[in-house]
C-alpha cells in the first residue's frame, strides 16, 4: 500500500478527544471571522461618544473603550486579522523549511553542509529578536511580520524535514525511483516529501501558538497591524493606559487569544497522537 | 578530565556560527534602505560633508572591505555610536545590562519554584484527576501571551491590592526587588508552562529506573527515594531545555520589558527600532545572539558535571 494512503486511513477511525475540542475552537474562531458582519452587534470602529468606557452590561457584553468603540464587536472583527497572523505566518516558513529541508536531506554533503550552519546561525538569535531586527530594517506593518517570520521561522521545519528525508532516501521504494531514473526533483518533491511531512504538519499546529503570540505581541509593541484596525494584540496595547479605571479593554482581546492558542495546543497533542507523532 | 575535553574544542565549533551572526547583523544594517551618510548627518547635510563621511567611515570600499572594518572594530570593543543618545552602543548596553540579566535569572528561578512542585503532583498522581488538571494548566499557559498576563497581574496586584509598583525599576536594591517580582513572574508562569510538561516526563521516566528501584529495594520510604534519587536525575534534562529555551526567554524580557517600563535591553532595542538608531538595533542583537550561544555553551559543561554517565 502506499504510503501516503496508509496516511490517509490514520487520519479516520477514533478521534482523540483534545482533537475534537480543539478542531471544535478553531471552527468556532473561524465561523466568527467570517460572520464578522453578521455577528458583531456594532461597527468595530463606531465611536459611540455617549458610551466611553462603559463597564461590560448587557448593551455592551464586554463593555466599550475609550472612544466609546464596543469591545466585542472589535473582538470579533480582530478574529480575521489574528487567524490570518496565525495561518500566514505558519505557511511561510512551513513552504520554505521544508523545500529546504528536503534539498538539503537528499542531496547531503556541501549543501547539507551550508543549509545546517545556515540554520545554526538563525537558531543563535533570540526569535523575536531577529524578528525585530528584521522589522525594524522593513518598516512597521503587517507584511513586515509575514517576511520576518519566514525568513526566521523556516529553520525549525528545514530541520524537522532534513531529518526525515535522510532516513527516507535510504529506503527500498526511494532506490526504486532512482532505478527507474526519475529526476532528482521528481524523487524529492513527488516521492520524499510526502512521506516526511506529517511529523512537520503536527508541528505546525504547536507553532500556530508561537506564530499567533509573536504576531500580536509585535502589534502590542506598536510594530505590527496599526491602528484604528482592530486586533487582539493593538486592543491589548491600547487598554493598558486605562487599566486603573477600565479593566475590560485589555482583558477581553487577551481571553480571546488565550482561548485561540489553546484551541491549536489541543490540536497538536491530539494529532500527535493520532499520528503516533510526538510534536 | 577526558570528558571535559569539550570545553576546549567546542568554542573552535562555535566559531563560525559567531561568524554568522557578526555577518547576518552586519547585512542587516547594511540593508536599511538610504545612505548611512545621510542618516548620520541628517537631510540638510552639504555633499561635501557627506563625501567626507563616506569617506572617513570607509562606506566607499567595497563591501567586503566594510565587513571586515566592522569585524576589526567589533575585535576592538566598538559597535558605532548611537545616532539618538550620542554615544557609543557599548557603553550604552552595558547600562541598561542590569535589569535584563536580573530578569532573566529572576524568572528562571521563580519558574523552577513553580515548575518543580506542579510536576511533582502531577507524576506522582499519573492519570489522576491532579494529573489532569496540571496539564489543563500547563496547556493554558503555553497559550498565554507574556504581555497580558503582565497587564492582568498589574490590575489584580497594582490597581487592586495595591501591593506592587505599575512600572519602572527603582533606585536601591530593595526597590528593584520590589519592581521586579510582578516581571519575573509574568515570564515564569509562561515558563513553566513548558517546564512541567517536560519535568514531568523524566519524573515518569526516573521513577521507573534501575536506581529508583534499587533504592526502594534498600527499603528506602517512596518520598525519600523521590527527593534523593528521583527527583535530581531528572532536572537536569529540565535545565537543559531551560538553557535550549534561552532564546525565547530573552524574548520574552523584551515584551514584557515593554510592558513594566524596565529600562533594560529590550526596552533599548524598541525603542531603537522606533527612532531608526540601527547601531543599536545591530549591537542589541549582536549581544543576545552571543548570550544565547554562551548559556547553551555553559548548559552543556553543567549537564557533564551533573551527570557522570553524560559523554559529548
Amino acid at each position: 500500500m502506499p504510503a501516503r494512503r496508509r496516511g490517509l486511513r490514520r487520519l479516520t477511525g477514533h478521534v482523540p478527544q483534545p482533537l475534537m475540542i480543539g478542531a471544535g475552537i478553531l471552527i468556532f474562531f473561524i465561523v466568527l471571522a467570517v460572520g464578522a458582519p453578521v455577528i458583531a452587534p456594532y461597527d468595530p470602529i463606531y465611536q459611540d461618544i455617549s458610551a466611553r468606557l462603559a463597564p461590560p452590561s448587557l448593551v455592551h457584553p464586554f463593555g466599550t473603550d475609550n472612544f466609546g468603540r464596543d469591545i466585542l464587536s472589535r473582538v470579533i472583527w480582530s478574529t480575521r486579522i489574528d487567524l490570518q497572523i496565525a495561518f500566514l505566518g505558519v505557511i511561510f516558513p512551513f513552504i520554505i523549511g521544508t523545500a529546504a529541508g528536503t534539498i538539503a536531506g537528499y542531496f547531503g554533503g556541501l549543501t547539507d553542509t551550508l543549509f545546517m550552519r545556515l540554520i545554526d546561525i538563525v537558531l543563535a538569535f533570540p526569535f523575536l529578536v531577529l524578528m525585530l531586527a528584521i522589522i525594524a530594517i522593513l518598516g512597521p506593518g503587517l507584511a513586515s511580520f509575514y517576511i520576518a517570520m519566514a525568513l526566521v521561522g523556516w529553520v525549525s521545519y528545514a530541520r524537522l524535514v532534513r531529518a526525515q528525508i535522510l532516513v527516507l532516501k535510504q529506503s527500498d521504494f526511494a532506490m526504486a525511483a532512482k532505478s527507474l531514473g526519475f529526476s532528482h526533483w521528481r524523487i524529492m518533491f513527488r516521492h520524499l516529501l510526502p512521506n516526511a511531512l506529517i511529523g512537520s504538519i503536527v508541528f505546525a499546529m504547536s507553532d500556530a501558538v508561537l506564530v499567533l503570540l509573536n504576531g500580536a505581541a509585535i502589534s502590542y509593541l506598536g510594530l505590527g497591524v496599526q491602528p484604528p484596525t482592530a486586533e487582539w494584540g493593538i486592543m491589548v496595547a491600547e487598554g493598558q493606559a486605562f487599566i486603573s479605571i477600565a479593566w475590560w479593554i485589555a482583558t477581553f482581546p487577551g481571553l480571546a487569544i488565550v482561548l485561540l492558542a489553546f484551541g491549536f495546543s489541543l490540536l497538536a497533542d491530539g494529532l500527535g497522537e493520532k499520528l503516533g507523532v510526538r510534536p | 578530565m577526558h570528558r571535559y575535553r569539550f570545553v576546549f574544542y567546542r568554542p573552535l565549533q562555535l566559531l563560525p556560527v559567531l561568524f554568522g551572526i557578526s555577518i547576518i547583523t552586519f547585512v542587516l544594517v547594511r540593508s536599511i534602505p538610504g545612505d548611512p551618510a545621510r542618516i548620520l548627518l541628517g537631510t540638510r547635510a552639504t555633499p561635501a560633508a557627506l563625501e567626507r563621511i563616506r569617506e572617513q567611515f570607509g562606506l566607499n570600499d567595497p563591501l567586503w572591505m566594510q565587513y571586515l572594518y566592522f569585524l576589526k572594530n567589533l575585535f576592538n570593543g566598538e559597535m558605532g555610536r548611537s545616532i539618538l543618545y550620542k554615544v557609543d552602543v557599548i557603553g550604552l548596553i552595558f547600562e541598561r545590562l542590569e535589569p535584563t540579566v536580573v530578569l532573566v535569572f529572576g524568572s528562571v528561578l521563580v519558574a523552577l519554584l513553580i515548575t518543580i512542585p506542579l510536576a511533582t503532583i502531577a507524576a506522582r498522581n499519573r492519570g489522576g484527576f491532579l494529573d489532569q488538571a496540571v496539564r489543563v494548566i500547563s496547556t493554558g499557559g503555553l497559550g498565554m501571551p507574556a504581555f497580558w498576563l503582565g497587564i492582568m497581574l498589574i490590575i489584580l496586584f497594582s490597581v487592586r491590592l495595591d501591593l506592587f509598583p505599575v512600572s519602572g525599576y527603582g533606585q536601591t536594591f530593595l526597590e528593584k526587588l520590589h519592581h521586579m517580582v510582578l516581571p519575573c513572574v509574568t515570564i515564569a508562569l509562561s515558563l513553566s508552562a513548558v517546564l512541567t510538561r517536560s519535568l514531568r516526563a523524566s519524573l515518569l521516566a526516573e521513577m521507573q529506573s534501575d536506581a529508583a528501584m534499587a533504592a526502594r529495594a534498600r527499603g528506602l520510604p517512596e518520598n525519600v527515594v523521590f527527593r534523593r534519587h528521583v527527583l535530581p536525575n531528572s532536572l537536569i534534562p529540565t535545565l537543559n531545555l531551560l538553557a535550549v529555551n534561552i532564546g525565547w526567554l530573552i524574548s520574552g524580557t523584551v515584551v514584557v520589558e515593554s510592558v513594566f517600563a524596565i529600562p533594560g535591553m529590550g526596552q533599548l532595542l524598541i525603542r531603537a527600532i522606533f527612532t531608526r538608531d540601527y547601531m543599536v538595533v545591530q549591537g542589541v542583537a549582536m549581544l543576545f545572539a552571543v548570550a544565547s550561544v554562551l548559556v547553551n555553551f555553559l548548559a552543556d559543561i553543567m549537564t557533564v558535571t551533573l551527570d557522570p554517565r553524560v559523554k559529548l
